[in-house]
């Protein structure tokens, strides 16, 4: 990292004049605390906690847990390898089109997710586009695989790790860049010495919302990939399963998946969105 | 910091005795029966609900059609419902259980299982049996929903073991993994495939003489102390009356 800059920018922290928040601002912040965490505080409420460790330690809810983390983490590594590049150059780009690029590849964020696995289930699946010359040529379908889980995931979360991704190239600049430019540097150079470590911290961020999204994954996921535990099962649709035999079960695997994502963005986050790598 | 606890504390408290004071100002919409019935009797219940509605001028019908489990879950929590119809006795005790029936439920209709298929029955599927074949891809409802449960119970009785490529989380799901092209065969009920190939052909039905050991029970029960209690006992005959098991019968259930 550029420590120079690092160390400047504490020291100016430090000089800071402390200014204080509108007492105004308090209430509203209050209320949509109050909106995101009394339902889930409620399924604290309703959750059988004598019962807890063996519904969450049955194998049936290992298995969709491990192979949520899986999935997920393979998802997130893919995001960053193609939704990285996106970033970029729609942040520093200068081709006609970036705005309707932008829009489209922001689809999935408006898309209700069980249309985008319908929509990838038309291209990927045996009878679809792609699918049907996937079969022909190597043999093999895409759907109920844990490969269509990995692309349901990959579909959705993307465009979470270009958004923030773009926010931090852009608000970084190109300054830099354009001092190793002038000192001889190669775009390539340039791009993997000053670029990548100045937006590593956004990098990160982006990638855990795109890890934390692909945890909570459902619609597309059972749309395209189907349902079978230890395969395509994760998580969310074990619990969509088990609430219709067993409330208590979801509960307690929906307490687990809340536990799950408040570990990936509580302990992740801070600490690389604060630069300190 | 201190001041952020303090509004939250506040919010809360201004949540909690609203919650406390309750919906006290509703008036009672003037002759609406409600109705919560399981997805799979949709066409059925509406056409009859219409039915309804020109016998008794000035009365509105409304539907509420889901997963049998999600509905009786929403009755339990004061879901405003007059009568209820379940597509299995487990989620119809869900609502007795808290004593919320108005009597004891009637088995209206059975629903067996069907073997579906792409139209043309392209593997040939003849019995239950080729569904053991691995080279077919079989899609099925989990064992936690009805469909799957009913699924099981023929395995069981039959040996056969069938390895299917996804366990799907209701019957609706399953059905459109095959009309998508992507499954071979899947486990649904003849409604289900009576109704996918109402529009137009999308479908095969193999039938196969096993379901008859897994039939599927509908109960149907009036809401205790219901707002349109009568007019739920008068729906309620219609569903038994002679009219109303055509009806049925014609979306393909077994009136019992």
């Amino acid at each position: 990292m550029n420590r120079p800059a690092v160390l400047a920018r504490r020291a100016r922290d430090r000089h800071q004049i402390s200014v204080g928040l509108p007492t105004l601002i308090w209430l509203p912040a209050a209320i949509g605390f109050a909106l995101i965490v009394l339902p889930v505080a409620g399924l604290g409420l309703k959750t059988d906690w004598p019962r807890l460790p063996e519904l969450i330690f049955s194998e049936s809810a290992l298995d969709a847990l491990r192979l949520s983390m899986i999935t997920s983490s393979i998802s997130t590594v893919l995001c960053i390898l193609f939704g990285g590049p996106i970033a970029v150059i729609l942040a520093r780009s200068r081709i006609g089109g970036l705005r309707l690029l932008r829009a489209l590849v922001l689809l999935p964020l408006v898309l209700p997710p069980v249309v985008g696995g319908l929509a990838l289930l038309f291209l990927l699946g045996r009878t679809g586009l792609v699918g049907r010359g996937i079969e022909t040529a190597f043999g093999f379908t895409i759907p109920f695989t844990t490969a269509a889980v990995v692309l349901a995931q990959t579909f959705v979360a993307m465009p979470f790790l270009v958004v923030s991704l773009e926010g931090a190239l852009r608000t970084a600049g190109q300054r830099y860049e354009a001092v190793a430019a002038t000192l001889g540097a190669s775009p390539m150079h340039a791009f993997r010495r000053v670029t990548v470590p100045l937006v590593l911290p956004g990098l990160a961020s982006g990638a855990v919302l795109a890890f934390a999204r692909c945890i909570g994954e459902f619609g597309a996921t059972i749309a395209f990939a189907g349902s079978l535990q230890g395969t395509t099962r994760t998580l969310p649709l074990l619990v969509y399963l088990e609430r219709e035999a067993d409330v208590d079960a979801a509960v307690a695997l929906s307490l687990l998946l809340v536990v799950v994502a408040v570990v990936v963005i509580a302990v992740a986050r801070p600490r690389f969105v604060e630069g300190q790598t | 910091m201190k001041r952020f606890w303090v509004a939250i504390v506040a919010v809360f408290g201004v949540l909690l005795t609203a919650c406390g004071r309750g919906s006290t100002g509703s008036t009672p919409e003037a002759k609406t029966l409600t109705v919560f019935a399981a997805a799979s009797l949709t066409e059925s219940f509406t056409e009859l609900g219409k039915k309804f509605e020109t016998d008794n001028p000035g009365v509105t019908v409304k539907f509420n059609f889901g997963a049998s489990s999600d509905l009786a879950q929403q009755i339990v929590n004061g879901g405003p419902a007059d009568l209820f119809a379940a597509a299995s006795p487990a989620t119809m005790k869900t609502v007795t259980d808290k004593a919320l029936g108005d009597g004891t439920p009637v088995d209206f209709v059975t629903n067996e299982l069907q073997i579906v298929t792409a139209p043309g029955n392209p593997k040939g599927i003849k019995t239950f049996a080729d569904l053991a074949n691995p080279a077919i891809k079989v899609v099925v409802c989990a064992p936690q929903v009805p469909c799957g449960a009913a699924e099981l119970a023929v395995e069981k009785a039959t040996g056969v073991d069938i390895k299917p490529v996804s366990e799907e989380p209701d019957v609706k799901s399953t059905l459109g993994k095959v009309t998508t092209g992507n499954a071979d065969a899947g486990l649904v009920y003849v409604t289900d495939v009576l109704a996918a190939n109402k529009a137009k052909p999308t479908v095969d039905g193999v039938s196969f003489p096993e379901a008859k050991q897994a039939l599927n029970k509908y109960p149907i029960v009036v809401i205790k102390n219901a707002p349109q209690a009568d007019l739920a006992r008068k729906f309620l005959e219609l569903v038994r009356s002679e009219a109303g098991k055509k009806v049925l019968q014609a979306a393909g259930f077994v009136v019992t």
